[in-house]
């Protein structure tokens, strides 16, 4: 099953996209270990989330924290910390 | 115990009529005693600022605004609650945001327009860039933590709706 990963922001313009669609390779059970493998996807991605203690990211449009398992996610959005009002 | 009201949530790139709002909550009813709005709006940064421009989550802006939303009126006894938010390019003297609380006493309406701009604040997927009057792009608007412990304090002290 593919995930979709959406960017906004820095995220989107370092990435230099503004969505794809993934095969999460096995292994990769939370948002932290996504983070890590997608770090190693490239040039842009390592610049994307050179620090990703600072990505916030969101499963199916909620909050979720680093360590939460994404099994099942079909939408996974990494963003900058929020700026909005 | 009456139920909660139901909030009003609008993501749009168009502005939006502060009295219109209120009018719109206000209408036809006489039980209400306090209305607080907040604006928010766009500021020229000393002549340097252009614009802004507001990106935005589809979908996720309304379903987090919508939480933060229903939370508030949970804790508070809210006659009315509105919360519109724009996207897109922004020019400084423009509306960003607005919140409109009802209530019968003026606490509820107060306490609740402030807890939902600080959530929003640090919850609401939007991000803001600027773009400056000399033609550069100015980057993206850095989050600040100030904003983060606004949002905490609520964690603290929950009024009881009665």
């Amino acid at each position: 099953m593919s995930t979709r990963l959406i960017y906004f922001a820095w995220v989107r313009e370092r990435i230099g996209k503004p969505e794809e669609d993934v095969e999460l390779p096995a292994g990769i059970e939370t948002v932290a270990d996504l983070l890590r493998w997608l770090k190693s996807r490239g040039e842009e991605y390592e610049h994307a989330l050179q620090y990703p203690d600072v990505i916030r990211v969101a499963i199916n449009q909620e909050h979720v924290e680093h360590r939460e398992k994404i099994a099942g996610a079909r939408e996974i959005a990494l963003f900058p910390p929020m700026t909005g009002g | 115990m009456p139920a909660a009201v139901v909030p009003t949530v609008r993501i749009q790139a168009e502005d939006f009529d502060v009295a219109a709002e209120i009018a719109k909550m206000t209408q036809g009813r006489a039980d209400i005693g306090a209305v607080v709005t907040f604006s928010g709006l766009c500021r020229d940064e000393a002549g340097r600022l252009a614009a802004l421009e507001l990106e935005h989550y589809p979908g996720m802006a309304e379903a987090e605004i919508g939480r933060i939303a229903a939370e508030a009126v949970q804790r508070w006894p809210l006659q009315g609650l509105t919360a519109i938010h724009r996207h897109g390019r922004i020019a400084p003297g423009e509306n960003i945001v607005l919140v409109v609380a009802a209530s019968t006493h003026r606490q509820a309406a107060f306490e609740a327009a402030n807890f939902l701009m600080d959530y929003l604040k640090s919850r609401a997927p939007f991000w803001k860039k600027e773009h400056h009057t000399d033609g550069s792009e100015g980057g993206w608007v850095d989050a600040k933590e100030a904003d983060d412990e606004a949002a905490s304090r609520w964690k603290q002290a929950v009024p009881k709706r009665n």
